[in-house]
């Protein structure tokens, strides 16, 4: 493609875009802000120019400039965010091809990027944001080394280009799965981890050309893509399960003390809840796992949410791809097993905002923050509500996917045709 | 397993009559061996109900299972069955347990068609892994129950989600995967403990990816028109079987001196299809597959009971009630494989809206234990795309065409004075997220109370662990 169609394309898109980015009043809606404001009743949100402009904690008259949204009855919450996804990686994980969110045999493991693989055109995309979600922190699946590379942030609106922040976040496996790719053993695996954490500290020096010799045991990319990681500008996820291993991932930033931890999965990070606290890390969870499916998860327990958030720790839900879109009911069921029903808000949102580090852009509603907002039918934790209506980068995103084409179609299906002259 | 047992009782009358016969005189007959017959029931249940005490709840509002619902009534369990509904019942002793159920709910007890307890038991082990015989095809010898753990610590989780019954079903990397058992959930040492008394036994199918994916670089079938040769083939070896049984019973009862058949396991079990006795609940997720099986079910003349995950029934729903086979759905997996990329939320309702058999199924140790919630989602999805259920009637989802589909409808799937007393009381409305199975009864017994640890099983992997006897 010349430089010529891109730089046209370029702007076709910024006219679209402004084309497009109306300004939107909500009016007369409980509005969870997720900042010191709280709950509103019949707030407006004023939004403008792809953020939110202004939130009235009263019902105001807008001049006509403003398309008014309605939102009486109905509950306003920021967009949620997919805390630990693999969307726009894969479409169809099992046997169909285009698959980017798995990695085998691969010379590069830490320096994996996500960022490149994202496709903005998944059909996930439509499929999750019409249930509320309207960005995600999407990472390679799986891999055959501890590494899961780098991963970013999306969006799940319209833009050309999706990736909010690219080589967002590190992610690494520390649980038996990380054991079983080094050698079968935590014997294994913490000299491994520990290594190429001290050789990032030494790279941190090296300017790096491809003549420059290194003979540390990580190779040159992978160790420089650690480097961010021991500085602490690179959050570090880390899946881990039994409470020793936390304990273990406790110690190692106490030895590298900049590293930015979130525990992902942590099935028994309740029994080690105060010393997380203490050390100040986040938990992404699946508040509803609670069997044993291997001895470092013996003590799963549905009240694993709860009992991290009532110890302080700051505690995100939505661990899922295809199915992403029931982080809401995930954490629904947290609050029904003794997570106060705030904190599962904030699971979906700000919890996840901050162990990015995106807290200053999405996650709450409040002036400045870029326009990702959903209204609910009602509480949207409750299994039967659903979004009215999502609003995205200040654009209100269309309620269909390919899915309710598909609904359309056969719910209209016409006997007398074949069913693919039914356009829905 | 009655028209099973009655079968058996035929079996055994005639050759109690053959054999007093064959006392006589006639030497014709007395060169007849005995006659030779399958006991169709080599593993019985020896499932015992828990202890009970008559128990009424009263003030409480009760879907009914059979779309129904009665607003602040009270409700009778005694001796095992559901022995009184209504307004002015009274608790007949003294020593009745008489619960408070203003602002609670109760429901039949919700059965799952779909389970891999104890097949595949956690811990999830290499060691656990019995749930698929995958070394050839078609493998109607193997029966799921002679592969249950019942220490899997699953059955606990699922009990607390107000599961009372499911079906273990064996996995579907085969076209014919073997038979599946129903079971109350209720596990103790063995399996026989748990087995559902007279329910018929199911055999497990599948269509499609997965026996393609298993077999493909096996020795085939490695296509969908080499797992339909499969299924054709495997029939027709059956009828020929049957026919060689039928023969050797002619001409026994005509005084030949006849030889009987050898048996063959496999052929046993599909035999007993073609004769009606095991249902058939088949793994098929396209339209186009269940079009095929549904012509396969005519061509050999059995009935398919249900079909499995059916992820585009939606889509051929009318053909479904025509043809009367349930289906039994999740409310949104989708996406995993290509034969699941069509799933849609409104399947359900869109199932139940052409008059065809509609069951919410988990096929998983995690969904089995908020099946309420998932017929919720249904239930809401389908009214938002103007197919107006109301919730009793989304109930019937979850137990009495499951119970219709198992051959079980008569115990237990619905309130109904007569019917086994398994029975939910819900902390809240149902279908919502935050309500919570209270207690579950089944056959009367307290199997489970949220609010008293002291009636939360904890199973023999549990114990001496971490956590044994938490929360879970």
């Amino acid at each position: 493609m010349s430089k010529l169609t891109l730089t046209a394309i370029a702007a076709l898109t910024t006219l679209a875009f402004n084309a497009q980015a109306e300004k939107i009043a909500i009016i007369g809606g409980t509005v969870h802000t997720m900042t010191a404001q709280g709950a509103i009743e019949n707030a407006t949100v004023l939004i403008e120019d792809g953020k939110i402009s202004k939130v009235i904690p009263q019902e105001v008259s807008t001049d006509a400039s403003y398309r008014v949204i309605d939102a009486t009855g109905k509950v306003v919450t920021p967009g949620f965010i997919g805390a630990y996804t693999s969307l726009g990686l894969v479409e169809v994980p099992s046997w169909a091809g285009t698959n980017d969110s798995s990695v085998e045999k691969s010379q590069l493991h830490a320096a994996l990027d996500a960022t490149v693989a994202v496709n903005p055109d998944t059909t996930l995309r439509n499929i999750s944001r019409i249930e509320g979600i309207t960005s995600a922190a999407t990472s390679i699946g799986y891999s055959d080394t501890i590494y899961k590379g780098r991963g970013a942030i999306i969006t799940l609106g319209d833009d050309v280009d999706p990736v909010m922040k690219k080589r967002a976040f590190m992610s690494i496996d520390l649980s038996n799965s990380g054991a079983d790719v080094s050698g079968g053993s935590r014997a294994a695996l913490w000299l491994d981890i520990r290594n190429a954490l001290n050789e990032a500290i030494y790279a941190q020096s090296i300017t790096f050309t491809p003549q420059t010799e290194w003979h540390g045991t990580v190779s040159k990319a992978n160790v420089q893509a650690l480097i961010p990681v021991i500085k602490g500008e690179m959050p570090l996820l880390v899946k881990v399960h039994r409470a020793s291993d936390i304990r273990r991932v406790i110690k190692l930033t106490e030895n590298f003390k900049r590293l930015n931890v979130t525990l992902v999965g942590a099935s028994e990070a309740w029994r080690v809840a105060d010393e997380i606290a203490a050390a100040g890390m986040s938990v992404i969870l699946n508040p509803e796992s609670n069997l044993p499916y291997t001895f470092e998860q013996n003590g799963a327990t549905l009240a694993n949410a709860a009992r991290l958030n009532d110890a302080g720790v700051n505690v995100a839900i939505g661990m899922s791809t295809h199915n992403i879109r029931l982080a809401p009911q995930h954490a629904g069921n947290a609050v029904a097993n003794g997570l106060p029903w705030q904190a599962g808000l904030a699971s979906l949102t700000t919890a996840p905002a901050k162990i990015y580090g995106i807290d200053n852009r999405v996650g709450s509603i409040k002036a400045g923050m870029q326009a990702d907002v959903v209204i609910w039918s009602g509480d949207p934790l409750e299994v039967m509500h659903a979004p009215t209506n999502v609003i995205i980068n200040g654009e209100e995103v269309p309620l269909e996917s390919r899915q309710t084409k598909l609904r359309d179609r056969y719910l209209n299906i016409d006997n007398e045709k074949p069913q693919q002259y039914t356009r829905p | 397993m009655k028209t099973l047992n009655k079968a058996l009782l035929t079996g055994f009358s005639l050759v109690a009559a053959t054999a007093l016969i064959g006392c006589g005189s006639e030497d014709a007959k007395k060169a007849q061996a005995p006659f030779v017959e399958i006991n169709k029931d080599p593993f019985p249940s020896t499932y015992k109900a828990l202890p009970s005490v008559p128990t009424m709840i009263t003030n409480v509002n009760i879907y009914d299972g059979l779309g129904g619902l009665l607003e602040n009534t009270s409700v009778l369990l005694e001796n095992g069955k559901i022995k009184a509904i209504g307004n002015n019942i009274k608790a007949p002793a003294d020593d009745a347990n008489v619960i408070d159920g203003k602002g609670k709910w109760i429901t039949p007890g919700i059965i799952d068609v779909h389970s891999h307890l104890g097949v595949y038991a956690t811990p999830d082990t290499g060691s656990h892994a019995d749930g698929n015989e995958m070394v050839k095809p078609v493998t109607a010898a193997v029966w799921a129950e002679h592969s249950i753990l019942v220490q899997d610590p699953g059955f606990r989780r699922a009990l607390a989600g107000g599961v009372t019954s499911m079906q273990i079903l064996p996995g579907s990397g085969n076209l014919i995967g073997g038979r599946g058992v129903t079971v109350k959930n209720l596990p103790n040492r063995v399996i026989q403990d748990m087995k559902f008394p007279e329910a018929p036994y199911g055999l497990k199918m599948a269509c499609g990816e997965n026996p393609k994916r298993v077999y493909g670089k096996k020795g085939g079938p490695m296509t969908r028109m080499g797992n339909v040769a499969g299924y054709r083939q495997a029939w027709a070896d059956a009828q020929n079987y049957q026919r060689s049984w039928d023969k050797y019973k002619a001409d026994y009862d005509a005084g030949k001196d006849a030889k009987a058949p050898k048996r063959d396991l496999n052929l046993d079990t599909l035999a007993g299809v073609l004769r009606g006795d095991i249902l058939v609940h088949m793994h098929c997720y396209r339209a186009d597959d269940m079009g095929t099986m549904m012509d396969v079910m005519k061509e050999f003349n059995y009935q398919i009971a249900s079909f499995q995950h059916a992820v585009e029934a939606y889509k051929i729903a009318d053909k479904l009630a025509e043809n009367n086979i349930c289906s039994a759905m999740w409310a949104d997996w989708w996406g995993f494989k290509m034969e699941a990329y069509d799933g849609i939320r409104e399947n359900i309702p869109m199932v139940a809206n052409a008059k065809a058999c509609a069951i919410v199924h988990s096929d998983s140790d995690q969904g089995i234990q908020r099946l309420n919630q998932e017929a919720a989602k249904a239930l809401s999805d389908g009214q938002r795309a103007g197919i107006n259920f109301s919730k009793a009637e989304a109930w019937t989802w979850l137990t009495a065409n499951p119970a219709k589909s198992l051959g079980i409808f008569e115990q237990t799937g619905s309130i109904e004075i007569g019917k086994n007393a398994d029975v939910v009381m819900w902390s809240a409305e149902p279908f919502s997220t935050y309500s919570q199975a209270e207690m579950v009864f089944i056959d009367g017994g307290v199997a489970f109370d949220r609010n008293k640890s002291e009636t939360w099983a904890v199973s023999d992997y549990e114990l001496g662990q971490v956590a044994e006897g938490d929360h879970k």
